[in-house]
């Protein structure tokens, strides 16, 4: 249970080609992320999927039946909302309960679903509370409950931890992956924040203009980034690019190279470059060098001592170069 | 910075609003001064008349003359289901405006809002035949239908406005959580809707009862509601002006009340969506 085949689904809202057709499967039990910059057509994607928007073409198969013209409620998915939308005229239980009295389930189902989904998520003692009466983070997993109860085929994320503070991201984030191991159902999960895509997912769909730009493992994707887009956009802080001469020297257009496979030397290195603004995270020290390729943004250790105005010199892991062609393809 | 407001200024401004509220207030307070005295009395001089003697006299008259509870009922039911039926009438309509709206949307609501511009007395004598040819004349079912009409425009614009504070992810959610379009409206947007609901049927059963124009054009006796009750007093000849204010004093006393008790909802429903 819980394979999705998208075939050709394109979205158009009056003239505008928000997606152009687009293929993509998804395999039964997958942690899958759609990841992308705002306005990517991410989100609406995963409402093509859910049923809350309807397709401009294609198909839509889940667990192998034609789907594409089904209502939400029919196709046996759940949703988790960015706004929890939770209902705030109802309490814990009864938002929880609300998709099995849709069902017509038996109040014995529904309590014994209902308790077992709260101690999952460890909502047990909220049940009697309004919506209005928790925190962000308790909501979340409010909603996250409506949505196990279902048993669903499928878990659709809409940007969940988005309205969430960073501490309680974090959180959820672990809780997410964890639910996701427990339950071992399909989970579809939309978000711009590459971090979310690279810790949760199993696989990672980049999108860019409604485009999918390419599709694999957070580490496929990191270490072999198909274009400039998903090089930039996979990895933090982000690769950087040098052009010009020194591209050419290694027979592309542009090549890139992420802040972590540059070393940092006081004494010799390839680029000579002065220090600006240097963060010291603890663990890690960001410094964003200037040099005659522009600012290089390169990852020391937390114990660098360096500041701004200190002459550096910078030497790139030429096994970790990633090279460009004119038109951003990887070569 | 916050504006500074001197003391004084304040002492004036207040001053100014109560001024104003009294006089609006004055006819309703005087109406109410006049239905206790004599009908010798209530036509003196306005000193005179505060000073004169109190009774409840025109109000036993009024009561013996013309069956009050009787007119009372008529206003009850018709205020009531008239905004009962509009409401059942406008929750679908205000909700599908609010979240699927068309192209046209925005022009059937102002079309709609179009209709309360034109003077009812427009459009009276198709209605008053219509109203004998189908016996409808003096019913209370001829009147709830016409009112129900009458301010239906007004209740599907107030509940259009409250559905349209409500977040379409919510409805979503019910949606992906398996509610048929009639759960969604009633287990979903109908309870969160309460608040805007209810303001919507506390003004529009106070336009109902206030109503006069259609009440009195096609009301005799049978059906006849307060608003008839009052009129029968106001006459060219005589002196009726203590008996006419008493019927006026128990033809508003109902919704005076209802107002009092309830205008924190209504206050709420009337500036609902001006500010988030």
């Amino acid at each position: 249970m819980g394979q999705i085949t998208l075939k050709g689904v394109r979205k158009a809202f009056g003239d505008v080609e928000v997606i152009p057709p687009l293929d993509l499967h998804i395999n039964e039990g997958e942690f899958v992320v759609f990841v992308g910059p705002s306005g990517c057509g991410k989100s609406t994607l995963l409402r093509l999927i859910a049923g809350l928007e309807d397709v401009s073409g294609g198909e839509i198969e889940i667990d192998g039946q034609p789907s594409t013209d089904l209502p939400p409620a029919r196709r046996g998915l759940a949703m988790v909302f960015q706004s929890y939308a939770l209902y705030p005229h109802m309490s814990v239980k009864k938002n929880i309960a609300f998709p099995l009295k849709m069902a017509k389930a038996d109040q014995a189902t529904i309590d014994r679903k209902v308790e077992n989904a709260a101690r999952i998520l460890n909502l047990t003692d909220y049940l009697d509370r309004r919506p209005g009466q928790l925190s962000g983070g308790q909501r979340q997993r409010v909603a996250i409950g409506r949505a196990i109860v279902r048993e669903p085929a499928a878990f659709l994320f809409d940007e969940p931890l988005s309205n969430l503070d960073a501490a309680l991201r974090v959180n959820m984030r672990l809780e997410i992956s964890e639910l996701h191991q427990k339950l071992k159902t399909t989970m579809i999960y939309v978000t711009h924040d590459q971090v979310e895509a690279m810790t949760m997912a199993d696989k990672i769909v980049v999108l860019q203009a409604g485009r999918i730009e390419q599709v694999g493992s957070p580490l496929e994707l990191y270490r072999s980034p198909r274009n400039r887009f998903v090089a930039g956009f996979i990895g933090s802080p982000k690769m950087n690019f040098i052009g010009g001469e020194e591209a050419a020297k290694h027979g592309a257009d542009t090549i890139g190279i992420r802040p972590e496979h540059i070393a940092i030397s006081t004494s010799e290195g390839a680029w000579k470059g002065t220090v600006g603004v240097s963060e010291h995270l603890g663990s890690d020290t960001f410094l964003h060098v200037e040099t005659d390729h522009g600012v290089i943004n390169v990852r020391g250790d937390g114990e660098v001592s360096l500041h701004a105005g200190d002459a550096v010199f910078l030497t790139p892991d030429l096994n970790q170069l990633h090279k460009f062609d004119a038109e951003g393809l990887a070569i | 910075m916050a504006r500074k407001v001197s003391t004084r200024r304040k002492a004036i401004m207040t001053a100014i609003a109560w001024v104003i509220a009294f006089l609006i207030f004055f006819p309703i307070l005087w109406t109410i001064i006049l239905s206790f005295k004599s009908e010798g009395d209530a036509i003196k001089s306005p000193l005179q008349v505060l000073t004169s003697h109190w009774s409840f006299e025109s109000y036993f008259v009024v009561q013996e003359r013309s069956d009050y509870f009787r007119h009372f009922w008529n206003s009850v039911v018709i205020s009531l289901g008239s905004t009962l039926i509009a409401l059942v009438i406008a929750i679908p309509a205000a909700w599908a405006m609010a979240f699927v709206p068309g192209k046209r949307t925005k022009d059937v609501l102002m079309w709609m809002l179009s209709t309360k511009m034109m003077p009812a007395v427009g459009v009276l004598v198709p209605i008053y035949l219509m109203f004998r040819d189908w016996g409808l004349l003096d019913t209370r079912i001829g009147l709830v239908a016409v009112l129900c009409l009458m301010n239906l425009p007004i209740v599907i614009w107030m509940l259009y406005t409250y559905f349209k504070e409500i977040p379409n992810d919510i409805l979503e959610a019910a949606r992906m959580d398996g509610a048929t379009l009639s759960s969604e409206i009633l287990y979903v947007l109908t309870p969160m809707a309460v608040p805007g609901i209810a303001s919507t049927l506390l003004l529009n059963v106070i336009l109902a009862w206030n109503e006069a124009f259609w009440t009195l054009n096609l009301t005799a006796a049978k059906a006849a509601p307060l608003t008839a009750f009052i009129a029968a007093y106001s006459s060219p000849e005589g002196l009726f002006y203590a008996k006419l204010s008493a019927a006026s004093t128990l033809a508003i006393a109902p919704i005076l009340i209802l107002g009092w008790f309830s205008q924190k909802q209504l206050v709420r429903g009337l500036t609902f969506g001006a500010v988030k």
